[in-house]
């Protein structure tokens, strides 16, 4: 197997004496699609956190395209080409849904996305580019969220909980987007409680329970007992 | 082990051995005016002044989370009361102070319903607005001096005490008497009720909320306690001084710089900080005192190296190294005498 | 026909209450900090004014072209080297370094330049005067008025037209997500303290200009602008130019009736109008 492009080695996290990760270890490899799955307080936001290291870490936990990144600020964290899709969207309110999209390509990392790539993949967001962005429906928001991650053009994106609190509807349309979004040999990270759409978009699972990753291998094969056994812990 | 092999208990034999000692130096301060000479008592009185003023501005920014830069509205506020009451009202000197403080609280309830909209660092200045707002006005009462101030008449400073080394002897009392009596309302009133409700706001404002503790009027009482006592040092600031104008009176250095000073650099948020803190500032001015502004401004640095390096301040490195407490507020958990023995 | 003269003169009084507040205001709204010191770096722009002026000879205006940059690389400094260390959820540790801060740039300024009053020469602006209406406003007044609303656009262009304004709001807005689109938070607080001293720098040499100055006016000057920023409402820069000329214009009223009562009407207008419309006058509406 080539050098993935991000691994976790060992991988602690601490909320200050309460500790959320325990040893986790974790691949990536190039243009690879991940499931991030398990129940609520399980450490997936933990996880993401820690990647894009709004949570420190030591240096030599996270290692990404060779280099240990694990003790580097989160905006360098960024430059080097991880994008994070936080859970609750966590627009700039402040900003126009267009400036939000702009800030996020302010990195200035070239590639595919740009906003007329961005106005292409959600054409509502042109309607409305000049509204302040809380005044957007939920999914409305989430695009403009997943606009703002792409306008960085990373190598990596993570995707934490990105149906939470939309409309099945929606979720649909946002999953049915996916595949045209990461197709272009972009890396993805999926946390994601609804089991059946994360194994559907990806080919490989990490199954986190208490901190700890309880179950690892390929979405397409996998057992649906075993996952209950990881995701819940029982006998 | 089960759980009544444990106690839970605030003293701890550091707090016993601390609350002897401390009746023992009070027993020898009470006699100072046996041993020491006419400049030492001075000093001491000032220091004594000094520590009340911290100790209540602790209370507040410590506990209560009121950071105010303006509490030199109160003491000036209480000195021009003295001045007053006694010139106009005919009042006793200790009549005067103990009415001082009574309007003190009584101005500081409109004063707090104003400034109480402000939130953190605006209150701050908020009360320094109101500091102001004092000075210009006093400044305009031109039976008490006007601009240029007014000094107390000779017949009542005669009036405390015939001789002169009675008044001395009697101020220095009311000095020291004066912090014992701050220190340990603060002490007594952060193990009440209202004082634990403090200390959970501190801790989190928002979890103490939902727990039903009224956040606002905890606050407004400590504000205007604080008020009132602080009007209380303040005339006894002037008796001692014999003069006031309303540039010292409510100078923001002398008032609030300095005791801001004590506090941080003795610990804030705690009893014992600020006694340690006026110590040291005590120390550090009849020391450097040649120096004049360089004095300052090595106190200022000594201050912000003091938040940014160790923000418990000197008390906070000795406790954490040391647990010890020597005003016991903390539950401590120990195992039971009975049960030392495993 | 002499009180409207005491409106006008309050209004562009006003405009150099509004530049004493723009930066107070700036680095609230960018960071949440309340800067104590304000007002003596606002009086320290005054003293390197003074300085450049005598020593090279300069015209207090001409001064700004080295003053303004000097004085927002030491916010810069300041900011990184100190101020973002005390950022965070607790208020007291940047209030009490800000006030630490404020008595050191105080007492250095008088070990400096003593506690004599002093005033830049500014020659035949100080005394020029335009004449319309019946009404004889000064020059420099008016320049100071002008400068006011020349900074507060400059700002508001910048806040809401370049990608430094939008990293500001940003930034404001959720600091830790900002992080994710690469803005160092250090580094755009420190750029925001340097504008805002930048803006200092403008405040203290028009001050200098108008009235003479010492060591100790520092406090004054901060709640004259803090007066301001809560007049007009916390986060609109053109409310508080409006804060600005209430105060300004108050002031003078009081000044009218009393000599004494020139501050303390200032004041009283602060009060009532914290009073009334706690929020300010113009408060920000967020969407």
């Amino acid at each position: 197997m080539p050098d993935p492009l991000l691994s976790l080695c060992g991988l602690d996290a601490f909320y200050g004496d309460f500790q959320a990760l325990y040893g986790v270890d974790l691949q990536v490899a190039q243009g690879e699609v991940l499931a991030i799955i398990g129940a609520n307080g399980a450490g997936k936001t933990t996880l993401m956190r820690s990647i894009s290291s709004l949570t420190r870490n030591r240096a030599e936990m996270v290692r990404y395209r060779g280099e240990d990144i694990g003790a580097l600020r989160a905006d360098e964290v960024a430059a080097r080409g991880i994008a994070l899709v936080p859970e609750g969207r966590q627009l700039f309110p402040s900003l126009s849904v267009e400036e939000n999209l702009i800030i996020g390509g302010q990195i200035g990392r070239k590639g595919p996305w740009s906003l007329p790539a961005i106005y292409t993949l959600f054409p509502i967001l042109q309607e409305r580019r000049h509204q302040q962005s809380t005044s957007l429906s939920g999914g409305q928001q989430q695009m403009v969220a997943i606009g703002r991650a792409l306008m960085a053009n990373p190598d990596l994106i993570l995707f934490d909980e990105i149906s939470l609190g939309l409309a099945p509807i929606i979720i649909k349309d946002i999953y049915a987007a996916l595949p045209g979004i990461i197709g272009e040999g972009m890396s993805a990270l999926i946390v994601e409680q609804d089991i059946t759409k994360a194994l559907a978009v990806s080919s490989r699972f990490y199954c986190l329970q208490e901190g700890r990753v309880s179950l690892e291998g390929a979405s397409a094969t996998v057992a649906r007992e075993e996952i209950s056994r990881a995701y819940f812990g029982v006998a | 082990m089960n759980l009544s092999d444990f106690h839970v208990t605030r003293t701890s034999p550091a707090a016993r051995i601390a609350a002897l000692l401390g009746a023992l130096i009070l027993i020898v301060l009470i006699a100072a005016p046996w041993w020491a000479g006419r400049a030492d008592m001075r000093l001491m009185g000032e220091l004594f002044l000094y520590l009340a003023l911290a100790s209540l501005w602790n209370l507040m920014a410590g506990y209560a989370g009121l950071v105010s830069v303006g509490q030199q509205a109160y003491v000036g506020f209480g000195g021009y009361m003295l001045f007053a009451l006694t010139i106009f009202g005919g009042l006793h000197p200790l009549g005067a102070i103990a009415l001082a403080g009574a309007l003190g609280a009584l101005i500081a309830v409109p004063v707090a319903l104003l400034i109480f909209r402000l939130r953190g660092a605006y209150f701050a200045i908020g009360t320094w607005v109101i500091a102001e707002v004092f000075r210009l006005s006093f400044a305009q009462v031109s039976a008490l001096g006007g601009g240029s101030g007014s000094s107390l008449p000779v017949g009542i400073v005669k009036s405390l005490a015939a001789s002169r080394s009675g008044r001395e002897h009697l101020s220095y009392w009311l000095a020291l008497g004066s912090a014992v009596l701050v220190i340990a309302a603060v002490y007594l009133f952060l193990r009440s009720r209202n004082g634990l409700a403090l200390t959970a706001i501190r801790d989190n404002e928002l979890a103490a909320g939902s727990l039903g503790i009224d956040i606002w009027r905890t606050k407004f009482i400590v504000y205007v306690v604080t008020a009132a006592l602080t009007a209380m040092i303040g005339a006894l600031i002037f008796l001692q001084k014999l003069r006031i104008s309303p540039d010292a009176a409510f100078s923001v250095n002398d008032w609030t710089a300095f005791v801001i000073f004590i506090v941080v650099i003795g610990g804030i948020g705690t009893i014992e900080g600020p006694i340690i803190g006026t110590l040291i500032f005590f120390l550090l001015r009849e020391t450097l005192a040649d120096l004049g502004t360089i004095y300052l401004i090595v106190l200022g640095t000594v201050a912000i190296v003091i938040m940014l390096k160790a923000p418990t301040g000197l008390w906070g490195l000795i406790r954490s190294r040391f647990d010890i407490e020597l005003f016991p507020l903390r539950f401590r958990v120990k195992p039971s005498p009975q049960s030392t023995k495993g | 026909m002499e009180w409207v003269n005491v409106v006008v003169q309050g209004t562009l009084l006003g405009g150099l209450y509004a530049l004493f507040a723009a930066g107070l205001s700036l680095i609230f709204g960018v960071m949440r900090l309340v800067n104590i010191a304000h007002g003596d770096l606002i009086v320290l722009g005054a003293y390197l004014g003074l300085s450049v002026t005598t020593v090279l000879g300069l015209h207090p205006l001409l001064a700004l072209i080295l003053v303004v940059p000097v004085m927002a690389g030491f916010g810069y400094v300041l900011q990184r080297g100190i101020l973002n260390q005390t950022l965070g959820k607790d208020i007291l540790p940047p209030l009490l370094v800000t006030f630490g801060l404020s008595v050191i740039i105080q007492n250095t300024l008088l070990e400096t330049y003593s506690a004599d009053p002093q005033k830049m020469n500014a020659g035949a602006l100080e005394t020029a005067s335009v004449s319309a209406a019946g009404l004889s406003v000064g020059l420099l007044p008016l320049l100071t008025f002008g400068t006011a609303i020349a900074v507060i656009a400059t700002l508001q262009w910048i806040f809401y037209r370049t990608a430094l304004g939008r990293a500001f709001r940003a930034t404001s807005d959720n600091p830790e997500i900002a992080q994710l689109m690469g803005l160092n938070r250090r580094h755009i607080f420190g750029l925001a303290m340097a504008l805002a001293l930048g803006v200092t720098a403008i405040a203290g040499i028009m001050l200098g200009i108008r009235t003479s100055f010492d060591p100790s006016i520092g406090g004054g000057r901060l709640i004259f602008g803090f007066e301001a920023v809560i007049i007009g409402g916390l986060g609109n820069l053109w409310g508080t130019l409006a804060g600005g000329v209430i105060l300004g214009v108050a002031q003078t009223i009081g000044a009218k009736i009393d000599p004494g009562w020139q501050l303390l009407a200032g004041h009283l207008a602060f009060l009532v109008i914290l009073a009334l419309r706690p929020n300010g006058l113009f408060p920000r509406i967020d969407g």
